[in-house]
């Protein structure tokens, strides 16, 4: 075992579950909601150090009381250790829990291509959408038990969906130069922009006098 | 949308009266009975096009490497004259769909398609991009056919690239036999966005999981 | 034609103090009348996801001033193929194929990262021959990814010969993948506990020939780029990366190597008996384009030192593991021996399965770190089949490297993150 499960046993007490061993490699239980603090312990402590973020995923099982496991699997280059760090997310709760892009910048992807497979949100990640299916994608999250391997609409509804998706509204907010004025926007137009439309040029105005 | 036979059939008939009438603007070529004259100029035009198909490699996965490697010095595609790669679809006279094509980039291939000028064929190399291959799944489209209509298709996974090189040379033949008196070959039919290619009953019917394929759970 | 002067009134704010070029956001007077000009100082340029220098479906949003980019945002899943969906619904071994086709460029090396971590879970340990062999493998994996990487980038800057004699390389070692796996690029050459066969006569032969001939022809790509004014100019202080930004963007590989972090799988968690083998890791300073350019050249030479020593050590003895409940028994037993038979249906029929636990390993790809992570729920398919992918991870860090530079760096930053959009997307 790791003895930097017992450091965090240490350190953060009651948050920190369950923590075994297999096939060779640690795994301990985060509470989800303590998740960053821990990992973010671990990552600055003289002794821990885990300065390398080697994946962020997800697992949800196929017995449907369990629930959603966040997996963090973390490393120390110096020290050669890793660690798997998890956090469960019961399914009759949002699937919410806090992003780590703060401590690493390469947990963004991760994360959102989290989001976009499972549908879990991240608090504070800085541009959370749909990474690898497109952005207005109806048809849910393929990673999940309940989504069968073929999707939910026949392949004609799912290629008519498809030839749909405008091929270039698919800019974020951040992207645009506008994201700063964000706030200066009038209403539609930033219920379009969530949307992931481009806009519309606007009919001309119907001259009173007619 | 395709012809039916009886449409077709009509459209090659040799009688003028039989066929619907041409709209205004239409060249006197079409309403030419095939002769010598136009015989010699199919050949002749159809003897161009096909030693200088220019293709335009929509490579998306590993067949994008077999074709590179078709065109790298051992199997060498200069040799039907097909060594310059039209990367915009404007100057390309053949789409190589090498690879896999998911949801996401079926409307990027229907642009490309497209946005190529006629005289264009398909290729559609390899077994994902005929039918879906292997990957059966909410991500795939089972076959660029539902997208964009296909000349030859190159089976194979990857296609050797001997065998790439048989279906160009099938994809050759198909274009000898062409004739420039009949216009409806050439015709370009746009896809209205949000729209199909083909029969949405068409499409659920050829994108079937068959065999053992039907339990979701068993691999083939 | 009258001949006419336009005056333009030029609204670029320019450069900050540090030389980069500002961003201007729209003011809010702007916005009443109608859709915002998105970069009426700037311009939106759309790279892909058809394109011949993005290495694949690659789409790269790029913000420009001039020539210059401001922002770049990638786009990706252009090839998503659900990979990992697949997975979850077939058995160990019906995995190995697709596993071919994440890294397609480096095919045996994803059949036996997969394998190994399989292996793991299931608690198997390996012959030796069969170690040997997989290493020979992952070392023939790593030389044609490199070679791919190396004759595209030379392309992209503008090189087109090198790409002619890596492709000539490749097909060597194509040659050699054909013979033993039956494939050229799809070769799914592991089982769970094995391999698919064992190498045929001529195939030690053959590999040396490559060991002789690889090195002649990065002789030559090295006399034709290295030293070259056109190349070095094109590639040195271009898309810099340090060492502490490669760490926190989880980069790997030759990536994180050329910005100076000595961090390599095979010498940090070594797999496959790497730490009896002696090669080095080559490791750059400055981290950009021509840092990893020699960092990759250097470790193709390391590759062809290890498949020597590889050559010279492979034992004799079975390639697979002598466990009936893993491996497929042979045909004459299978037909003869009432056990071999049963222990042959349970296989095809059942699949292996794997006691519950979950497993993550690593190796070190051409990319960098590839990792499978599994999980498995005591049944012969998997519960979750997770790929660490290293091109997804790198291609990241894209957006920063790029900033400030102009839009031929651009492409030539791409084409050193080395990126496999199968990989990428899975």
């Amino acid at each position: 075992m790791n003895p930097s499960v017992e450091a965090l046993r240490r350190e953060f007490g009651d948050a920190i579950g369950v923590a075994f061993t297999s096939c060779g490699q640690s795994i301990v239980y985060v509470d989800r909601h303590r998740v960053r603090d821990a990992l973010g312990w671990l990552k600055v402590t003289p002794g821990q150090s885990y300065d390398y973020l080697v994946d962020v995923t997800a697992v949800e099982y196929r017995d449907p009381e369990r629930p959603i496991e966040v997996v963090y699997i973390v490393r120390s280059l110096a020290r050669r250790a890793e660690l798997r760090v998890k956090a469960e997310l019961a399914k009759d709760e949002p699937l919410e829990i806090d992003s780590v892009v703060s401590l690493w910048r390469g947990a963004d992807w991760l994360e959102r291509e989290v989001y976009d497979m499972f549908g879990i949100t991240f608090r504070d990640h800085p541009d959370l959408r749909r990474i690898l299916m497109w952005e207005t994608y109806a048809e849910g999250y393929p990673l999940r038990k309940d989504f069968p391997l073929r999707g939910r609409f026949s392949r004609a509804e799912q290629v008519r969906q498809a030839m749909s998706a405008s091929t270039e509204a698919q800019y974020s907010l951040e992207e645009l130069s506008i994201y700063e004025a964000y706030h200066d926007l009038p209403m539609d137009m930033r219920e379009r922009l969530a949307r992931g439309a481009r806009g519309a040029i606007p009919d001309p105005p119907v001259p009173d006098d007619e | 949308m395709g012809l039916t036979p009886a449409e077709t059939a009509l459209k090659q008939a040799p009688d003028s009266a039989l066929r619907p009438a041409q709209p205004a603007g239409r060249s006197v070529v079409s309403q030419v009975s095939p002769n010598w004259l136009t015989t010699r100029l199919d050949f002749l035009v159809n003897w161009a096009r096909s030693n200088s198909l220019w293709p335009m490699p929509f490579g998306t996965a590993c067949c994008a490497i077999e074709f590179m490697a078709t065109a790298a010095g051992r199997f060498d595609l200069s040799r039907f004259g097909m060594e310059r790669m039209a990367f915009s679809p404007r100057q390309a006279d053949v789409l190589i769909c090498a690879g896999r094509l998911p949801f996401k980039l079926a409307p990027i291939i229907r642009r490309i398609y497209d946005q190529m000028p006629q005289p264009k064929w398909v290729i559609s190399m390899g077994a994902c991009a005929s039918s879906g291959g292997i990957f059966d799944n909410y991500a795939m489209v089972q076959g660029i056919d539902t997208v964009v209509p296909v000349d030859v298709y190159v089976p194979g996974c990857p296609p050797r690239p001997e065998g790439l090189l048989y279906g160009i040379l099938l994809l050759q033949k198909k274009v000898r036999g062409e004739t420039l008196a009949d216009r409806s070959i050439r015709e370009e039919h746009p896809v209205a966005p949000g729209s199909l290619r083909i029969p949405a009953r068409l499409i659920d019917e050829l994108s079937e999981p068959f065999g053992n394929s039907i339990h979701q759970t068993r691999s083939a | 034609m009258s001949k006419r002067t336009v005056e333009f009134d030029l609204a670029t704010p320019g450069v900050d103090p540090a030389g980069r070029a500002v961003r201007v956001p729209l003011g809010a007077a702007a916005v009443e009348e109608r859709e915002p000009d998105i970069g009426v100082e700037h311009m939106l340029l759309n790279v892909g996801p058809q394109h011949p220098a993005t290495h694949g479906v690659l789409r790269l949003v790029v913000e420009l001033d001039g020539e210059i980019v401001v922002r770049v945002i990638p786009h990706l899943g252009y090839l998503h193929s659900g990979f990992e969906k697949l997975g979850e619904y077939r058995h160990y071994n019906q995995i190995i194929p697709l596993t071919d086709r994440t890294d397609y460029l480096s095919p045996m090396a994803n059949n036996v990262g997969f394998a190994l971590a399989a292996e793991r879970l299931m608690g198997i340990e390996l012959t030796e021959r069969c170690k040997v062999l997989r290493l020979i493998a992952c070392e023939m994996s790593r030389i044609i990814s490199h070679l791919v990487w190396l004759g595209t980038t030379a392309i992209d800057i503008g090189a087109f010969t090198p790409f002619l004699w890596t492709f000539y390389e490749r097909e060597r070692i194509y040659d050699l993948q054909e013979a033993w796996t039956g494939a050229r690029l799809t070769t799914s050459l592991t089982r769970v506990g094995g391999l698919l066969a064992d190498i045929p006569d001529g195939f030690e032969d053959g590999l040396r020939a490559c060991c002789t001939s690889i090195p002649k022809a990065l002789e030559e790509v090295d006399r034709l780029l290295t030293r070259n004014g056109i190349w070095c100019a094109r590639t040195q202080g271009i898309g810099v990366l340090t060492a502490e930004e490669a760490i926190n963007f989880s980069l790997a590989g030759p990536m994180l190597r050329a910005s100076g972090v000595p961090y390599d799988v095979r010498k940090d968690l070594p797999y496959l008996d790497y730490e009896t083998y002696d090669f080095d890791v080559p490791v750059g300073e400055h981290g950009d384009v021509y840092d990893r350019y020699l960092v990759r050249m250097e470790e193709m030479r390391q590759s062809v030192r290890i498949l020597e020593q590889a050559l010279a050590r492979l034992p004799d003895g079975p390639i697979n593991v002598d466990d009936p409940r893993v491996i497929l028994p042979s045909k004459t037993a299978a037909m003869n021996d009432m056990e071999a038979m049963i222990f042959h249906f349970k296989q095809v029929m059942e699949g292996v399965a794997a006691p519950v636990g979950e497993a993550y390993v690593a190796i070190e790809n051409g990319k960098g770190e590839q990792g499978n992570y599994l999980v498995s729920d005591g049944t012969a398919k998997p519960v979750r089949w997770r790929i660490r992918p290293p091109s997804f991870i790198n291609l990241a860090a894209l957006p920063k490297m790029a900033e400030g530079h102009l839009l031929s760096d651009l492409i030539a930053i791409n084409a050193s993150v080395d990126i496999v959009m199968g990989e990428v997307d899975r």
